[in-house]
């Protein structure tokens, strides 16, 4: 038997299994190392010039070679070939190689199967709704690549793309009733790999000098909070993350553990919100202090911390209380008050002798934090993202030299000073305040709004929160970032926009990323239970939602099918009119071609049924005149005529 | 009867379709996932798990999209073959060793193209790759390689189709009243010797060597006496040699008989032998008649004559 011709591989696919190739690939090189995305983009300029000029494709052997290159390369880099990235890159790297390979249809099969698969890669990094679109259209072009490979040559591609889109959009009603009915799974099924959620920006668990400087120039949104009521006012929008109380002269880190639980008195009503977490790969909350009721594996540390047990690895949605005025743990445990005034030996000597000096000449200790903010307020300090180098002595060299400085250098002298002085005090690092959406009325909370506090603790008032900033730069509370820094400094692109008409246009953008973030992105178990019993399922589990999608399945199928199966009838009236007439003779045993022509079919049932003739005669008869006549109305006579057959 | 022609019996209605136009519903038509559709199978699955174990959405989103993809390519993978017309055409006789074409019209009458529609006449046969455009005809060759002389039954035919994903394979089987003639295989072999032939009794009609009738292009191997050098002569720049031609070509009719051939060949050899002499003597343009045990054709020429003799000798009882 003959190799089958069927089986080769004609040339005008190559550009589509091509395209579709970059396409499901080309997103990668956003995250992969500059080196790989080179190697595949060499590769597939290779594949493409080899068709170009007519050449042969290499053979076997260069190509296990490029595989062992390219392995050893991701072996380096990655330490291993197993993990999400590793993986990913060795999936691009063979995708560019198996277009080096591509004799039959058999390879253009397994080059599309990999580009379906590796659409899949992306969502690793981002699922946003750029993703999503630029993944739809990859999806287009490899189908369509599938479809120009099974159609043959010499079909316009403009027709192959729209059979492509035919077929996306024909499933797209099946693929809504999965999304939804498809019974979902929380968590993952095993062990994922150690890189499976890659670092993202956000706040960290120990604070140095610089750190949330560097996060507050970024526009990216840490999370989205939608209040039940109304807003409450800005200034009492402390988002609270992690406190740091340990002290090394140089960095801020928190105290392991929860501690007791804190007491906290409720001076007004609480408010109940809804908190949509970006990943920010910690164990807290952000939570808006102070915390009421916590959603099941999450407690309230000593220092009013909201944490769960696992890392938020994922987008994730909570329903929260919270008490904006209160008063906690007015009677403080000895212990953390100790703690709290605790200072590293042979650090911040200056500072230090100006705060015991403060003690000295004040009895109350409540006068030594106003004295410390009237300095922040008296002397010539300055807010700026871009603090000077400090050296050995941070706080010193803040304090008494350069004066200038973003909220953590304010907050650490000012707990310096505080401990000093002899009042517990502590930082407190988190976001401040947030931009609400006018279009959905999400409350956006960014990177930009990180934010680092002081919290000292004073005799019968218990943790008070302390504002060192605000003594500097009123503006940073009332207006955010963006107002609160000098002129001149460089600012991300989001804070630059003036125009309310650009306003306008981002706010409805962010409102539609939340939306998506919100109904698609954020469609899970839970979500899923409350769509299932808002449609008026009771108890919503597995087999019920399997056998409502089994019940909708079948009646698209069964659409699906009609559509497949319809056929236009494609015979004018008279035609039509004398299939029927030949239909009700085949009733009475007289069985007529379709092709006999009508005075045969008179002689015949002479012939056979001569009960029938007086009925038929007239039938054929308008037959030829509706057929052959010139007069409109004689449909009407062989309508009639038909009728009359028995 | 085996298990598996049982089966398929019952399952395809493996039965003539006789030598009328065939139309293809949904009874004739079976349909199941290809190599490459379990391939994407697979790989869905994979990606399910994969979405599910990394909770992505979007992962849930492309693999559900995915999995309709399929579904929906499979009723089109139905649709390209189903409503279509197939009407049996002609196949001209062959020689065994060559290769019959049968002829198959097809007819759609829906506004989309039937695209890549593969044929196979039995299981081992080769594939014809087609097409028929949207509300029009086609026609395709199915190739069946003849190996005995005689009638040569198209054997079933497979039509399938893959497009549009290749996932899923459609196909019909057809079983047309068609048959070929297939020719023996011509030995060739020197014309019986002239002594051998027999000059036949009556002859009317067509002269001898001086009957003209024509000029024709010179070819090298012609006799200068033939040449008609007067026409040439006339306008010698622009004319090609011409040679004159005469009616009845030969003065002798042959016959070729089956008892000229050699008694000690078997009969399917005498066969080759007598078919060889008629192709020879067709080509020579001779008179040639054909005497069989129990048939006998009488002298004649031309491809009608021809067809006749081969068919004789092609359905001649071995």
């Amino acid at each position: 038997m003959s190799t089958r011709a069927a089986e080769a591989l004609d040339r005008g696919c190559a550009p589509w299994l091509l395209a579709a190739a970059l396409a499901a690939t080309a997103p990668h090189a956003e995250h992969q190392p500059l080196w790989l995305s080179a190697l595949s983009a060499g590769l597939f300029t290779w594949g493409a010039w080899l068709w170009w000029t007519h050449r042969r494709l290499p053979g076997t052997w260069p190509l296990l070679l490029l595989v062992a290159l390219a392995t050893g390369g991701i072996l380096f880099e990655f330490r291993t070939l197993l993990g999400r990235d590793a993986g990913v890159a060795m999936l691009v790297v063979f995708m560019a190689l198996k277009l080096l390979e591509l004799g039959s249809r058999r390879d253009a099969t397994v080059v599309v199967t990999l580009a379906y698969f590796l659409l899949l890669t992306h969502y690793f990094y981002s699922q946003s709704i750029a993703t999503g679109a630029w993944l739809l259209m990859a999806m287009t072009l490899a189908t369509a690549a599938l479809v120009r490979l099974h159609g043959g040559p010499g079909i316009p591609a403009r027709s192959t793309l729209r059979q492509a889109g035919v077929l996306l959009a024909q499933s797209l009603p099946f693929m809504l009733a999965l999304y939804l009915l498809f019974p979902r799974v929380s968590g993952p099924l095993w062990g994922l790999p150690q890189d499976a959620h890659a670092a993202r920006t956000g706040l960290s668990e120990q604070m140095e000098p610089g750190q949330i400087a560097s996060l507050a120039q970024s526009g990216e949104v840490a999370f989205r909070a939608r209040f039940t009521g109304p807003l409450p006012p800005r200034d009492k929008l402390y988002w609270r993350g992690p406190v740091l109380e340990n002290h090394d002269g140089r960095r801020w880190r928190p105290i392991p553990g929860r501690g007791q639980a804190p007491r906290i008195e409720a001076l007004s009503p609480p408010v109940a919100y809804e908190i949509t977490l970006e990943p920010h790969q910690q164990r807290w909350l952000l939570a808006l202090d102070a915390p009421g009721a916590l959603p099941a594996n999450f407690g309230l540390a000593a220092t009013l911390t909201a944490t769960g047990r696992e890392p938020l690895t994922y987008r994730q949605r909570f329903d929260l209380t919270a008490t904006v005025d209160f008063r906690f743990n007015v009677d403080e445990e000895a212990g953390i008050l100790r703690r709290n005034l605790a200072l590293p030996p042979g650090f911040h000597p200056r500072t230090r002798a100006l705060a015991e000096e403060w003690a000295r000449a004040e009895a109350d200790p409540a006068a030594a934090v106003g004295r410390a903010l009237a300095l922040f307020t008296r002397e010539n300090f300055f807010y700026t993202l871009q603090p000077p180098l400090l050296g050995e002595q941070p706080v010193d060299e803040f304090l008494f030299d350069t004066r200038r400085g973003f909220c953590e250098h304010y907050a650490a002298a000012f707990v310096v000073l505080m401990r000093a002085a002899g009042i517990p005090a502590r930082v407190v690092t988190g976001y401040q305040g947030g931009e609400a959406n006018p279009v959905d009325g999400y409350l956006v909370v960014r990177q930009s709004d990180a934010h680092a506090w002081a919290e000292v603790w004073l005799a019968g008032r218990g943790g008070v929160r302390d504002h060192p900033t605000r003594a500097v730069s009123p503006a940073r509370v009332e207006g955010g970032g963006a107002t609160a820094v000098a002129a001149g400094e460089p600012l991300p692109a989001m804070f630059r926009l003036r125009g309310d008409w650009l306003r306008t246009l981002r706010y409805r953008w962010e409102a539609l990323e939340n939306s998506w973030n919100q109904q698609v992105i954020g469609y899970n178990v839970q979500r899923q239970r409350d769509l299932m019993m808002r449609f008026g399922m009771a108890d919503p589990d597995w087999r019920s939602m399997g056998a409502a999608l089994a019940g909708i399945g079948a009646l698209m199928l069964a659409v699906l099918a009609a559509w497949a199966l319809w056929r236009r009838d494609r015979r004018d009236a008279a035609s039509r009119l004398w299939a029927t007439a030949l239909r009700k003779l085949a009733r009475h045993k007289v069985n007529c071609a379709p092709w006999e022509p009508p005075l045969q079919v008179v002689r015949r049932i002479e012939q056979e049924a001569p009960g029938l003739a007086p009925a038929f005669s007239p039938v054929a008869m308008a037959y030829i005149a509706a057929r052959y006549g010139d007069r409109p109305d004689m449909l009407d006579d062989l309508r009639a005529a038909v009728a009359h057959l028995p | 009867m085996g298990f598996a022609a049982t089966l398929g019996e019952r399952l395809f209605r493996w039965r003539s379709d006789g030598n009328g136009p065939v139309r293809l519903g949904q009874r004739r038509i079976f349909i199941l996932p290809t190599r490459a559709g379990l391939l994407y199978a697979a790989a869905l699955v994979a990606m399910l798990t994969g979405a599910i174990n990394y909770g992505l959405a979007l992962g849930h989103a492309l693999v559900f999209l995915l999995a309709s993809l399929a579904v929906v390519a499979k009723f089109h993978t139905f649709r390209n073959l189903y409503g279509l017309t197939v009407t049996p055409g002609r196949c001209d006789p062959v020689f065994v060793g060559e290769t019959a074409s049968f002829h198959l019209h097809f007819a759609n009458d829906s506004d989309r193209p039937r695209l890549a529609l593969e044929l196979r006449a039995g299981d081992k046969g080769t594939v014809s790759t087609t097409r028929v455009g949207a509300s029009s005809q086609g026609e395709v060759v199915v190739a069946v390689a003849a190996g005995r002389r005689g009638w040569l039954e198209l054997p079933r035919v497979r039509l399938s189709t893959i497009y549009p994903l290749g996932l899923f394979v459609a196909w019909s089987y057809l079983q047309p009243a068609m048959r070929c003639l297939v020719y023996p295989r011509p030995l060739a072999s020197e014309l019986p010797a002239t002594d051998a032939i027999a000059t036949a009794g009556e002859r009317r009609g067509e002269g001898g060597q001086e009957d003209f009738s024509g000029f024709r292009a010179h070819q090298p191997a012609d006799s200068p006496r033939h040449v008609a050098w007067k026409a040439v002569a006339r306008d010698a720049a622009n004319r090609p040699l011409l040679v004159k031609q005469f009616a009845g070509g030969a003065n002798e009719e042959l016959m070729l008989d089956w008892q000229l051939t050699s008694d000690s060949a078997d009969s399917e050899t005498r066969i080759a032998i007598v078919a060889g002499w008629v192709v020879a003597a067709d080509a020579e343009g001779s008179r040639y008649g054909l005497r069989l045990p129990g048939r006998e054709i009488q002298p004649d020429t031309g491809p009608a004559h021809r067809h006749r003799c081969l068919e004789a000798l092609a359905l001649h009882p071995a």
